[in-house]
């Protein structure tokens, strides 16, 4: 155990130097890119926001079941089946048909080229189930349909999420899907975190819709509350306009009213709607909805056929931005609701890393003085072993990019209490040995030996916790287990490697001295 | 020598003691878990005016609607701690906070932390950290299992299941806070005092080869002195790269760094008086492992 061959040092020796020069990378800024891996620190030591959201899909099941109505209606109406009693409940549709019909309604919908009822060959199943209560016909989604319909929802959320937070202009967003209808957003540096809170939060659902006064209306009315909640109109159904129609939006002075405004411009259909909506509606007043308020309601004095247009609504510059940037990002399919956020400011980050240093600092030098009172000169090698750990450690976190955490920090430190211990294990059976063989080479040979199991399985079951922590924790916690399941393999080859070699040196030259250890 | 097995039964009734006091103490007095858990939410304030103090403070977050509400102070001087159930997970609840505070204190605070836990998140939190623990335990279970013979795997259990709840006990009696870093505390705890346990059975197998007419009261006694330099030194380090952390390392580790150093004396201790009475309670002979050798 104690001989080491030339070129084994030689790699050794490298190998330390190599991790070294990589730990140290992060003390230095370097122009070029010859080397700009650095330790990434995690939000809660540089600041930044953690939100988890989650993408409410009720609007968006609602919405296709009522869409599917029509469609039900109106495909079996052609093939001259009626279609009685049609209504919505929870998420099912139920509907009545004569006895006869009844079959060929469910074969329809059964059929794998059906044209109402997707068949998704991959997963061997339809978009819709359908069932015969006995009393009606019950329609709603299969469980692959629901999952196809979350995962479109959740790929569009995504996107326009991205959007938005680009449009803030965060530096080195993070954003994830999290199963199939989360949304995981990671902000780091981040100046203004309830500006973001607040533009996620809202769907940016535009319509521009006539204010009516006939309840009649043909695509039916609705009441709408004014932006104050106090203020109330009736508005119809019927959409001129939408968000979709947008190309662009600005945040615009109004040199005569002296307002802030947000401008506008259509794309062509939208233009030619909007014309077409002003010019025969002049004197009538044009809603502008957003997610089911209206912001502002104007008289339409003349036609315009130029395709933009602006809306006022009392805007203070702040939010007349923040509109136009939701409007130009898009709406969102369905509404976000931040089921998760941890958010933490710049100074209470620095602050931390200030702690965790000067943990680190005091718990590594009282390590050293307690090793180094204890064996002296084995516990200098020690030291000078957990040295060379720290900084491999650190090394291998560069190289991976690895994110620091405060937990993280708190698992180097405590790998450094930890790693004396194999060499404890190693030095305690020496003395052992060393009660019964005078011949140090061969005590120090054989105390390497018989050590070998216990810090191999003392080494393993902490490997075997760290890797639990990995899989279920989250964030900082998963900073931890990285840490401590980098810093066991790190302890273990600086134990064998390093500190052997040292410590192979030191006893070829001092073999005949008594009470080496 | 010390005699560490004159002492077995002793401590083995105290341990009784403690884990059935820590049990009583989980069961009706329960833990006190942190937003994390329990949902809610959580701000770290800082104040720039010395003439803020806590009870002025209190008395402003207790009429903002918020339910249950605890503010406290945190750390130094000018630092406070406020949590609240967030009942209604309404939106915009750090905003009009910010709102009330300046009116009433001037624009003298700086949020320096914010987290919020949504009902449903915190439930899926809590069910994966006990995942975590159970399946942790159940893992080295498994390994001891592998390396050892079966009377060896139930003593390490079984220290192990002492260590976790004595551990928690503590912080149920002290109503210490339970928050994500303390299952992380608790899986290094288990880590540890397997890490531990390992080190003085290895040393019991070998001794059981080695020596055929040593009883196993006295054989464990016999290991346990071997090993014991090796267990205080590892325990000191260990303990004292901890102690940094707790004293240091800032308020926010210093949850975990207690139930850490908890655990380290739990776990150093439950390897000398559990584990190894375990394997006296189980007659354990060199026919154990002996039967073992055959098989391999």
């Amino acid at each position: 155990m104690l001989y080491f061959s030339k070129l084994r040092i030689i790699f050794i020796t490298l190998f330390s130097l190599l991790f070294i020069a990589i730990a140290s990378s992060n003390l230095f800024k370097f122009d070029d890119d010859f080397f700009d891996k650095k330790i990434n620190l995690g939000l809660d030591l540089q600041g930044g926001s953690y939100l988890l959201l989650e993408i409410d899909n009720a609007p968006v099941i609602e919405q296709k079941l009522q869409n599917l109505t029509t469609t039900i209606r109106n495909y079996f109406k052609e093939q001259n089946i009626k279609i009685n009693n049609i209504k919505i409940e929870g998420e099912n549709i139920f509907f009545n048909v004569d006895d006869q019909s009844k079959q060929t309604i469910i074969d329809t919908f059964t059929d794998e080229n059906s044209d109402i009822n997707p068949y998704y060959p991959r997963f061997k199943s339809h978009q819709l189930n359908i069932e015969d209560t006995g009393l009606n016909l019950k329609v709603n989604f299969s469980k692959q349909g629901l999952i196809t319909l979350k995962t479109s929802s959740q790929d569009q959320a995504i996107e326009i999420v991205r959007r938005r937070i680009d449009e803030v202009g965060t530096n080195e967003p993070n954003i994830l899907k999290r199963g199939n209808n989360r949304i995981l957003v990671e902000l780091p540096g981040l100046d203004d975190p309830m500006r973001v809170k607040s533009l996620l939060g809202k769907t940016a659902n535009l319509t521009f819709r006539f204010v009516t006064n006939n309840e009649n209306d043909s695509f039916g009315v609705e009441k709408l509350k004014y932006e104050d909640g106090i203020e109330e109109a009736t508005v119809s159904k019927r959409i001129i306009i939408s968000g979709d129609n947008l190309l662009d939006a600005q945040p615009k002075m109004d040199t005569q009213t002296n307002q802030t405004i947000v401008s506008f411009s259509l794309d062509r259909v939208g233009a030619k709607r909007f014309g077409k909506a002003t010019s025969t509606g002049i004197g009538k007043q044009l809603a502008i909805v957003l997610d089911g308020k209206i912001i502002s309601a104007p008289v339409i004095r003349d036609t315009i056929a130029s395709g933009s247009g602006q809306i006022s609504g009392g805007f203070t510059f702040q939010t007349a931005t923040d509109l136009a940037l939701l409007l130009r990002s898009g709406a969102l399919p369905a509404p976000l609701d931040i089921i998760e956020e941890r958010t933490v400011g710049p100074d209470l980050g620095q602050d931390s890393i200030d702690a965790g240093m000067i943990a680190l600092t005091i718990g590594f030098l009282l390590v050293i003085i307690f090793m180094f009172v204890k064996y002296k000169i084995f516990g200098l090698i020690t030291n000078v072993t957990l040295i060379i750990n720290l900084f491999i450690l650190l090394g291998i976190l560069t190289l991976f990019e690895a994110t620091l955490t405060l937990p993280g920090i708190a698992g180097i430190i405590l790998t450094v209490g930890m790693a004396v211990d194999a060499n404890v294990l190693i030095f305690e059976r020496i003395k052992e040995e060393l009660k019964d063989e005078k011949n140090n080479i061969v005590a120090f040979d054989s105390g390497y030996i018989k050590s070998r199991t216990a810090i191999i399985d003392a080494n393993i079951t902490t490997l075997l916790a760290a890797i639990i922590l990995f899989f279920m924790g989250s964030g900082p916690i998963k900073g931890f287990s990285v840490t401590l399941g980098i810093g066991i393999f790190t302890t273990l080859f600086s134990v064998y490697f390093i500190a052997r070699l040292f410590t192979s040196l030191y006893v070829a030259k001092n073999r005949n001295k008594e009470k080496l250890i | 020598m010390i005699a560490f097995n004159k002492y077995y039964n002793h401590f083995n009734l105290i341990s009784s003691i403690l884990i059935f006091c820590s049990l009583i103490l989980l069961i009706f007095k329960g833990l006190n878990f942190g937003i994390d858990f329990k949902g809610g939410t959580l701000i770290e304030l800082r104040s720039s005016d010395s003439k803020i103090n806590v009870s002025s403070l209190r008395d402003k977050f207790s009429q903002m609607n918020l339910g249950d509400v605890s503010v406290k102070k945190f750390g130094n001087d000018t630092d406070y701690l406020i949590k609240f159930e967030n009942k209604d997970n309404k939106k915009n609840i750090i905003e009009e906070i910010k709102i009330n505070l300046d009116k009433s204190f001037g624009n003298n605070f700086n949020f320096r932390r914010v987290e919020n836990v949504g009902p449903k998140v915190s439930a899926e939190l809590l069910r994966s950290g006990v995942i975590a623990i159970s399946l942790s335990l159940a893992i080295m279970l498994f390994y001891i299992w592998i390396r050892f013979e079966w009377q060896f795997s139930l003593g390490a259990i079984l220290a192990l299941f002492h260590d976790v709840i004595v551990t928690l006990g503590v912080f149920s009696l002290f109503s210490l806070e339970i928050n994500l870093s303390i299952i992380a505390a608790v899986l290094t705890i288990v880590g540890y005092s397997m890490n531990d346990t390992v080190v003085i059975f290895d040393r019991v197998r070998e001794n059981l080869r080695k020596y055929s007419d040593i009883k196993i009261f006295e054989l464990t006694n016999i290991s346990i002195n071997e090993t014991l330099s090796r267990t205080i030194i590892t325990s000191a380090t260990t303990l004292l790269a901890l102690l940094a952390i707790y004293l240091f390392g800032g308020e926010i580790l210093k949850g975990f760094s207690l139930a850490m150093i908890l655990g380290v004396i739990f776990g150093t201790y439950s390897s000398i008086y559990i584990a190894n009475t375990v394997l006296v309670r189980l007659r354990v002979s060199q026919k154990t492992v002996l039967r073992e050798d055959d098989q391999k």
